[in-house]
């Protein structure tokens, strides 16, 4: 029988790996941009790039976004939202999952196998430091940039009373 | 009934090859890059999005460039496009109040938890057309950054504040959204398509793929008498939201990307019924992108739709769920509407015919009874 996604058994495989963690990783590869992840891949990944086993090779589908009525009541059906995924086994048998937003299969590709190096005891630190840090640093920053241009735009309204006599 | 043709095929491929040509515009002018489209012509993008239901910068930006700026069009070409992808699943819900905010305001509370805080906004501009940018390289000078509040709260407050609408909870007077049994289990008219009386959630979902213009003429509508709403801007919200999905190969949720959305919460006078008391009752808008006009359309028809439930007077357009919801997608509309101008030549034939021979019995001595019930 031929190993897909569908039947490996990740949960098992990765019980060793703090879920909390994985999803912080996991959250900074898909709101990074490719072409930064692809430039930290060039120096920290490539020299010493792993043998990829894909399980799924990348592709592009949707996922449906959702809503709650009045932003905390029920669930509803807001409108999808492509996303490309991909799943892959290095030779040491870690498995990596990416589902990132978009139509960039090299995108998925990269997280996937970050994912899996990331679980890896003997990269795990040196992509960490390498690859995740420097992009969520930059998320960082870009979100610190948005709070200052809001805080420019913060307005105090005042009532003004309007006397007729 | 509809009677296809054949030909033409000569004809079509040029008409093709010269709407390529049209679209293509002077060539003496640089074209348009889709990175051009997305960066600076970004509400077409967003309502694109909105409407074509389907958040991908990218690729809505790419229709526009084809469709030639004809948003409808766009929305159309991506509506199509998205039929050729698998749906790998639903995500999670997203968290409004968790969202990055550029804007939020409220016209009903001053005095907020974080401000209020304007973002990029038209309100408050002169709409006097800024000859300036007409003139490449004059427009970088009102580029300028804005300036930094050091007075402003460096914590989360601003950047992800508190739900205005929540701020009335303690004394009950505002209606608090909850989930109910089951968390709405929402249904999807992608999958299902519309039957009526449709559920909340299935009217917000074709509320938040249906027709600006159209959602803007019906709340206008409702707030000129037909279907009466004295409503406040509770709150508007524009910014990126995380969306989260559960991999099954996973079992726990994953960040996949950030959507930018605009939320809208209205709120509106409710004089209470035998059920329930006088409150502040709300109508919902959600929307991809930055669409507040759309969002406070959506949330005027969403407020209006409710009527039955709160037991109000029906009687106006606005609350007839099956007048606004059939008629809310603007692809449908335009399906509907613009196969008119295709080939009709059989059905218009044998309509002709028809008329003539009531011509002729009309026109035929001895048929005047005729000749006067035709004139009742």
């Amino acid at each position: 029988m031929i190993e897909t996604v569908d039947t490996i058994e990740d949960r098992a495989r990765t019980a060793g790996t703090d879920t909390a963690a994985r999803q912080r990783w996991m959250a900074v590869l898909a709101c990074a941009a490719p072409e930064d992840i692809a430039l930290l891949w060039k120096t920290v990944v490539a020299p010493s790039a792993p043998a990829v086993d894909y399980l799924r090779p990348a592709e592009t589908g949707m996922v449906m976004t959702r809503g709650r009525a009045g932003g905390t009541g029920d669930r509803f059906n807001l409108g999808e939202m492509t996303v490309t995924r991909c799943s892959v086994r290095l030779g040491d048998g870690s498995v990596g999952h990416a589902y990132v937003a978009g139509r960039s299969k090299r995108h998925a590709e990269m997280a996937a196998v970050l994912d899996a190096l990331l679980q890896s005891p003997g990269s795990r630190a040196r992509i960490q430091r390498g690859v995740i840090d420097p992009l969520a640093a930059r998320q960082a920053a870009r979100r610190e940039e948005q709070r200052r241009k809001a805080a420019g735009t913060r307005v105090e309204f005042f009532t003004l009373v309007r006397g007729d006599d | 009934m509809y009677v296809a043709v054949k030909g033409g095929e000569r004809a079509i491929d040029a008409a093709h090859d010269w709407l390529a040509e049209e679209r293509r515009g002077d060539q003496a002018i640089p074209e348009l890059t889709v990175g051009q489209i997305e960066g600076q012509l970004s509400l077409a993008v967003d309502r694109v999005m909105a409407e074509g239901s389907l958040f991908d910068r990218e690729l809505a930006a790419t229709a526009i460039k084809q469709a030639r700026g004809d948003l409808i069009e766009a929305i159309f070409l991506v509506r199509a496009y998205r039929t050729t992808l698998s749906r790998f699943g639903y995500a999670e819900p997203v968290d409004t109040e968790k969202m990055a905010v550029k804007r939020r305001i409220s016209a009903a509370f001053k005095d907020l938890p974080g401000g209020q805080v304007l973002g990029p906004t038209f309100d408050y501009t002169h709409r006097l057309i800024d000859l300036g940018l007409a003139e490449p390289g004059l427009e970088v000078e009102g580029a300028a950054p804005p300036p930094d509040d050091p007075a402003a709260p460096a914590h989360d407050d601003l950047m992800s504040p508190p739900r205005v609408v929540a701020l009335l909870d303690d004394e009950g007077l505002l209606e608090q959204e909850r989930p109910g049994p089951g968390d709405g289990d929402p249904g999807d008219i992608t999958r299902q398509p519309l039957s009526f009386p449709a559920d909340r959630g299935e009217r917000l979902q074709a509320l938040a793929r249906g027709d600006e213009g159209y959602l803007l003429s019906l709340g206008y509508s409702t707030q000129r008498g037909y279907g009466r709403t004295h409503p406040f801007a509770g709150e508007i919200r524009h910014g990126a939201v995380a969306v989260e999905y559960v991999p099954p190969e996973l079992g726990f949720p994953i960040v996949v990307g950030e959507i930018e959305v605009t939320e809208c919460q209205l709120i509106n006078q409710f004089a209470g019924s035998r059920e329930r008391p006088p409150q502040f009752t709300q109508g919902y808008g959600l929307a991809f992108g930055h669409g507040e006009r759309k969002a406070m359309s959506m949330a005027l028809v969403d407020r209006a739709l409710r009527s039955e439930e709160l037991g109000e007077e029906i009687g106006a357009p606005a609350q007839d769920q099956e007048f606004v919801l059939a008629h809310a997608d603007n692809v449908q509309a335009t399906g509907f509407v613009e196969h008119l101008k295709l080939p009709h030549y059989v059905d218009f034939q044998s309509e002709l015919e028809l008329i003539r021979k009531l011509r002729d019995r009309w026109e035929t001595p001895g048929q005047s009874e005729m000749r006067a019930e035709a004139a009742e």
